[in-house]
């Protein structure tokens, strides 16, 4: 067995600051490539800032913000291919959108809408959870029986640092290594369990640390620099392929937002440290190493916030005119052959509110495994 | 036909659907070098290799979890939960996902898992190895949960769990995993979900049961002086109500055993069902023979706990009595 080291514990970084650190480069990226991972930045920027406002407008429901954390999920995400899959919690609920999911399929997630889910062999991307860290043995599992399979696809799941505590963590991470799974485990470590800080979750020195128990490397990355998220990312990708196990990513961030729109942070956060986090925020981050790169001008910006733009506006009309869905949903997709005192509830629901059974209903579910909509991948 | 034990026959029913599709897979804990703690998945792991006959680390919500994504990978899991009290760490997941994953996917993706355990007392066993914890997956929505009573149900059952399109659990009666025999048809054969089967029939009283329970009622029917017809589930979820109701309307009188803890268990479900759609075919009160409210006793007093032949008599003629 690999002989795995404690875990480091300076963080990786490329960006630099545009003054006294240099910048660093990633091997293999280009110019395209560059422009790609910018285009995919500010694609989630614009979700999540319009999706705020879609909130404060009644648009859409209680919504978990991600805004500051677009690097670790771009770098991420754009540092695999897309035979591999994607195990998102709720704070990367418009990940499907690097993998041309459209807006108005998260966004009807969030409106609380059947139209809102989708089917994940349609795009490699996993449901979003909704529980803490559950989700985490279902990525190991996938690579686990990929690699049976003698697949080469890869998992990669996002958790916070509040579910290196939860026992599915625990137990999702160790059967990963016991059974050499390609798993990718990103860690978006923003401090914050809600109200509960890092502190208090652990007494151990780095989240990282916690991989040496299991056998697996663990790595640090600035988790604000979308470049060393995507490093880390496609050095653990490649390891996983190569059949050596899975990897450890602790990002590390400071959250910025409130945990969701039904949160107010000012009980518990400090909002220095928040104005000092929002100077120094992903997006602009990397929109300043690409300038000083020459490889971004103004125009070049101005069009891509403004295809991103285009986009949400049209998401958002398209999920506001799904039509309400038929009490039929309600019993729909449970089991694969429904019993019959379905058929007998349904039946009594319509009578007692007399909504009779439309003619023609259209239908409110996402494609079966035949047929993916799919929008062009950013 | 051969004839074989309760055990034998799941064992009997686990090569020929490994045979018979190479997606299935077997996972759980000393299940493979072992043969699982009862011999249940003896040979397989010779016969199939360490790959669809995995022993797994100790860890339930590990097992089911990552059964989930195997589903999403295109395998068939087969996870063996040790014991019935040791399976409720994986309820989190069976709660949280494993019920609910194909409904979030509209449907667009299947979960068909098995989970296999054998459950229920009377084994003179330490704490903890005794539950009836079927409730708790009845009521999980998206669930489907069958209970054999004789080995040819056992292999039929376990082989439709198998092949079929949604999560199901299959609770074994450990009680008489080596003592129920009885002749069980070779290769393939499936016991659809979802049919009960009337295990005598009679025409004064009916007794329903399930797993270990089965048993115990006909012993009951020996010895009442009535016509007894007995009344064996085999799948919880989906209920065959309609066997239910129609035993219920031939007889009038209807006593419902069950080893589970009384309140909420699965014969409170059937008496509301009775309740509901019977009434005016019960000339009496539906009677439950259960376990009681109690965390189940230590070993050396649980013949007290158990729904007894004894019990489930004095039930039958207290019924009787309405005429």
């Amino acid at each position: 067995m690999a002989q795995v080291v404690p875990a480091e514990r300076d963080l990786r970084r490329v960006i630099g600051d545009g003054e006294g650190v240099p910048d660093g480069e990633v091997d293999g990226l280009t110019e395209a490539d560059l422009l790609d991972l910018y285009r995919s930045l500010v694609l989630l920027r614009t979700y999540d800032e319009r999706s705020v406002v879609y909130h404060s407008q009644g648009r859409i429901g209680t919504y978990a913000i991600f805004w500051n954390h677009e690097a670790m999920q771009v770098g991420s995400v754009h540092a695999l291919t897309d035979e591999d899959w994607i195990f998102p919690s709720y704070r990367e609920s418009a990940i499907g959108l690097l993998r041309g999911m459209p807006p108005a399929t998260v966004l009807s997630w969030w409106r609380g809408h059947p139209a809102g889910w989708w089917n994940p062999a349609d795009y490699n991307v996993a449901s979003i959870s909704v529980p803490i860290a559950t989700h985490v043995p279902h990525a190991a599992g996938l690579a686990w029986g990929k690699r049976l399979l003698g697949e080469s696809a890869v998992a990669l799941a996002f958790f916070g640092d509040g579910a290196t505590s939860e026992g599915s963590f625990h137990e999702g991470a160790n059967f990963a290594a016991v059974m050499r799974a390609p798993l990718v485990l990103l860690c978006n470590n923003n401090g914050w369990a809600i109200s509960t800080p890092v502190a208090e979750q652990t007494r151990a020195e780095t989240l990282a640390d916690k991989a040496v128990g299991y056998g697996m490397p663990g790595v640090r990355v600035d988790g604000v620099d979308v470049l060393a998220v995507y490093e880390a990312t496609r050095a653990a990708v490649e390891r996983a392929r190569a059949g050596e196990g899975p990897t450890f990513i602790e990002a590390v961030s400071y959250r910025t937002a409130p945990h969701g729109t039904a949160d107010d942070h000012r009980a518990y956060i400090d909002l220095e440290r928040v104005e000092e986090e929002k100077r120094r925020e992903c997006v602009g981050r990397y929109e300043g190493y690409l300038r000083r790169l020459g490889v971004l001008t103004d125009a070049g910006r101005d069009e891509i916030r403004a295809e991103a733009l285009a986009r949400m506006r049209e998401g958002i009309a398209r999920a506001e005119a799904e039509p309400e869905p038929d009490l039929s949903v309600v019993f729909q997709n449970a089991l694969a052959d429904p019993p019959a005192s379905f058929a007998r509830d349904l039946a009594e629901l319509r009578r007692i509110l007399g909504k009779p059974e439309p003619e023609g209903a259209a239908s409110t579910q996402p494609s079966g495994p035949e047929g993916a909509a799919r929008e062009g991948a950013v | 036909m051969a004839e074989l034990t309760l055990l034998e026959a799941i064992n009997d029913a686990l090569h020929v659907e490994l045979e018979r599709d190479e997606r299935v897979m077997l996972m759980g804990e000393d299940i493979g070098r072992a043969g699982g703690v009862f011999r249940a998945t003896a040979g397989l792991r010779d016969r199939f290799g360490a790959n669809r006959c995995v022993d797994t680390p100790l860890a339930e919500a590990g097992i089911l979890g990552t059964a989930v994504g195997l589903c999403m990978a295109g395998w068939r899991p087969v996870c063996e939960m040790q014991y019935d009290a040791f399976s409720y760490p994986c309820l989190d997941q069976l709660i949280t996902h494993v019920g609910r994953y194909r409904w979030r996917t509209g449907g667009g993706m299947e979960f068909p898992l098995t989970i296999r355990m054998p459950y229920g007392g009377g084994v003179r066993a330490p704490e903890l190895h005794d539950d009836s914890p079927e409730t708790y997956y009845v009521h999980t929505p998206g669930i489907k949960v069958a209970v054999p009573a004789t080995p040819a149900d056992a292999k039929g059952l376990l082989a439709a769990a198998v092949r079929d399109p949604d999560p199901v659990v299959v609770l074994e009666p450990k009680l008489v995993y080596r003592t129920a025999r009885g002749e069980v048809p070779e290769g393939d054969y499936v016991v659809p979900l979802g049919l009960a089967r009337l295990a005598r029939e009679g025409s004064d009283l009916t007794i329903v049961a399930y797993g270990a329970m089965v048993g115990v009622a006909e012993r009951a029917a020996d010895e009442l002086e009535a016509s007894v017809e007995v009344l064996d589930l085999r799948t919880l979820k989906p209920l065959d109500e309609d066997a239910l109701l129609a035993s219920a309307a031939k007889t009038g009188r209807v006593v419902l055993v069950q080893e589970a803890p009384r309140t909420c268990g699965y014969a409170a479900e059937l008496a509301a069902i009775l309740a509901e759609r019977a009434i005016l075919d019960l000339r009496g009160p539906v009677l439950r023979v259960t376990g009681y409210d109690v965390p189940y006793p230590y070993w050396s007093i649980e013949d007290a706990y158990m729904p007894s032949v004894a019990r489930v008599v004095d039930a039958a003629r207290r019924l009787l009595e309405f005429a």
